[in-house]
């Protein structure tokens, strides 16, 4: 295909793959948005409007050895660090072929063996896991590697997230915990979540490093999520980020979001990550109109052809599940239907 | 002599040694060897192996789950049981789900020191097998002996899944064995601790001493009292539970915790439901009472089962 655009930087590349990441869960989202609204799915939708840059970021500093225990709205950061668009869908529609098989779904999903953790619904709870994952490492005497886990700013009220993060700075883990400060937890507000000034702050108290960054700007999350990954990396310690942006979407797709300030809505906040990166991109040349559509066409087929595949695959089926949650199966009661 | 403190504390220390990926996490469980020392001497012998913990009960499993996933076999101790129930979210929501949802093992022990001595009160001295029974995705074992507590260790250690493993503090230092054993049965397999043919009563851990004394007491009056110890709660063994009510028509389940729900209610609830022609008499169950665990050595005693009123209770279904 013809381009005008040249061959391009290190920087420039990065900027590029975290793009194409954004743009494929932009994508991916709205089309579980529109399956959802078209009773095709079963449970809730929640999608990552507003969050990608940050999420993304996250993704493409991740080398495919590290740990990730995203949250609900890291479409971006999954597809990043391996996860297919067809094991989304799969686990949205429910097929057999998928990573949770029926058993569980929407953004509960991963790979656990491979660094890729799938999250359960209380808030902190995958914290102290990946710091698990990462001390077992040192055990083994496997070094180098860096965890990530993410959180919305709700998430920094639970005992959980206090415990993990102190946890991980008595060991110096190499954590990073990123915290998507998108203002709202579902519909409760910043001033009824926390009193201080900057979450931030609160890394001085559990004595490792601190990094904010504005999630609307694509180029500050990859160089602050980048940073941080890379002093967790090098051996100093757990690191925290904070980054600040709006949720340009309601809690999940069953939630219209009146109660969103429209205040925020115009304030740099509400800027659309998405669309400020493309804009970015195509101002300094890094791409081109052409590439763009490319890029959309391409993750718009595959996202098609994921959704007309795992329609077809067999569903859960009662009578042929194994209704057993241990694995050792010997183990299993007997006398309970 | 051996004691029950002694075997686990051995159990640990023959893990470690033979299985690189066992470690042990919990609160003060280095160089301090443990609050009851179940850990006495494991961090000199196993450097880097034996780690205290923050007072984090929440993260100390999560960081088990974690270490698990990446194919080590952690051992957590809560310091007491009534502690873990900071940790409860992830033992039942991550550690018991994590092989259902996506079918890699959560090989984790964690050891909770139950059950009552006097002078623990409210939040020293509970008994949590019953809740973590109900949660499906955990094994939950209540050795009653010293050979037990040694073997069941061992081997639930070995389990590809989350163990619960309840050891009795007040076992800990009143129970004494010779040596410690070469074999033993298999978790999920009910120990007749003693035979008979007048009345079955099915206990687990330190009841099963108490249900023996009472049935000493009982044979002296001419009744011959069959002991089931359940040893494991989660399998539970209803087909020697069963069996032995076959034998004896009767049938008395005696448990440490409170009395709604749990371990005893299910084992009548099997009884009746499967062994029903089975009955000569209306199956009962002795618990705790349904307070809190009390402070004071008067009310202690009287709130949980003691041997006169396992004798008390054994007497009425023998004479009724």
């Amino acid at each position: 295909m013809l381009s005008t655009v040249s061959e391009p930087s290190l920087a420039t590349a990065t900027q590029l793959a975290a793009f194409r990441f954004m743009l494929r869960a932009r994508l991916l989202d709205d089309k579980f948005a529109a399956l959802y609204r078209a009773g095709k799915i079963h449970g809730g939708v929640f999608i990552g409007r507003g969050q990608e840059a940050l999420s993304a970021s996250i993704g493409v500093s991740l080398k495919k050895t590290d740990v990730f225990a995203p949250l609900i709205r890291d479409a971006a950061g999954r597809l990043a660090f391996g996860e297919t668009i067809l094991d989304a869908v799969r686990t949205y529609l429910g097929s057999t072929l998928g990573p949770m098989r029926g058993r569980d779904g929407n953004v509960h999903r991963g790979r656990p063996q491979q660094g890729y953790l799938p999250m359960i619904s209380h808030l902190g709870a995958m914290i102290s896991v990946v710091n698990g994952v990462l001390f077992a490492r040192r055990m083994k005497g496997i070094s180098g590697t860096v965890g990530v886990a993410c959180l919305g700013e709700g998430a920094t009220s639970t005992g959980a997230f206090h415990e993990s993060l102190n946890q991980a700075a008595v060991e110096k883990l190499p954590l990073v915990l990123v915290v998507a400060n998108n203002q709202y937890a579902y519909s409760t507000p910043t001033s009824r979540q926390f009193a201080c000034e900057n979450l931030a702050d609160r890394a001085i108290g559990y004595g490792i490093g601190a990094h904010t960054v504005d999630a609307t700007d694509l180029s500050a999350c990859l160089e602050t999520v980048g940073g941080a990954m890379a002093k967790a990396r090098n051996g100093e310690g757990p690191q925290l980020v904070v980054a600040t942006l709006l949720r340009l979407c309601g809690h999940g797709e069953h939630d219209d979001a009146n109660y969103i300030d429209p205040a925020l809505k115009k304030s740099p906040l509400g800027r659309d990550c998405l669309k400020f990166a493309e804009e970015f991109l195509l101002q300094n040349k890094m791409t081109d109109a052409a590439q763009l559509a490319v890029w959309r066409s391409e993750a718009l087929r595959e996202i098609e052809d994921a959704v007309s595949q795992a329609q077809r695959e067999p569903l859960p089926d009662p009578f042929t599940e194994n209704w057993s949650a241990i694995s050792s199966e010997h183990l299993n009661e007997t006398h309970i239907e | 002599m051996i004691t029950y403190l002694d075997a686990i504390c051995e159990a640990q220390a023959h893990a470690l040694r033979d299985d690189p990926r066992v470690f042990i996490y919990g609160q003060d469980v280095g160089a301090f060897g443990g609050a009851f020392k179940a850990t006495k001497n494991l961090a000199k012998e196993f450097p880097g192996r034996v780690l205290d913990s923050p007072i984090s009960e929440d993260a100390m499993v999560g960081l088990a789950v974690g270490a698990a996933i990446e194919g080590m076999r952690p051992i957590v101790e809560m310091q007491f049981a009534d502690f873990s129930t900071v940790g409860f979210n992830q033992i039942v929501n991550q550690a018991a789900t994590l092989f259902w949802r996506t079918g890699v093992p959560c090989p984790i022990t964690v050891r909770l020191p139950f059950g009552g001595t006097s002078g623990g009160g409210p939040f020293h001295s509970q008994s949590l097998e019953t809740i973590y029974a109900h949660y499906p995705g955990l094994i939950v074992l209540t050795p009653a002996t010293v050979e037990d507590a040694y073997s069941m260790l061992l081997e639930a250690v070995a389990i590809d899944d989350p163990v619960i493993f309840c050891e009795h503090k007040f076992l800990y230092r009143h129970l004494k064995a010779e040596k410690l054993p070469s074999e033993a049965l298999p978790i999920g397999k009910a120990r007749i601790a003693r035979e008979g043919r007048d009345l079955t009563i099915v206990a687990y851990s330190a009841m099963v001493h108490d249900a023996l004394e009472a049935a000493t007491e009982l044979a002296a009056e001419g009744w011959e009292i069959e002991v089931v110890d359940l040893r494991s709660v989660k399998p539970l063994d209803t087909d020697t539970v069963m069996a032995s009510v076959s034998r004896t028509g009767k049938l008395l389940a005696v448990g440490e915790s409170w009395p709604w729900g749990g371990v005893t209610a299910e084992v009548i609830a099997r009884v009746a439901s499967e062994g029903y022609g089975l009955l000569d008499a209306p199956p009962q169950r002795l618990n705790a009472k349904d307070t809190p665990v009390p402070y004071h050595p008067n009310l202690w005693a009287a709130h949980r089962p003691t041997v006169r009123a396992v004798a008390a209770a054994a007497r009425k279904i023998l004479r009724s």
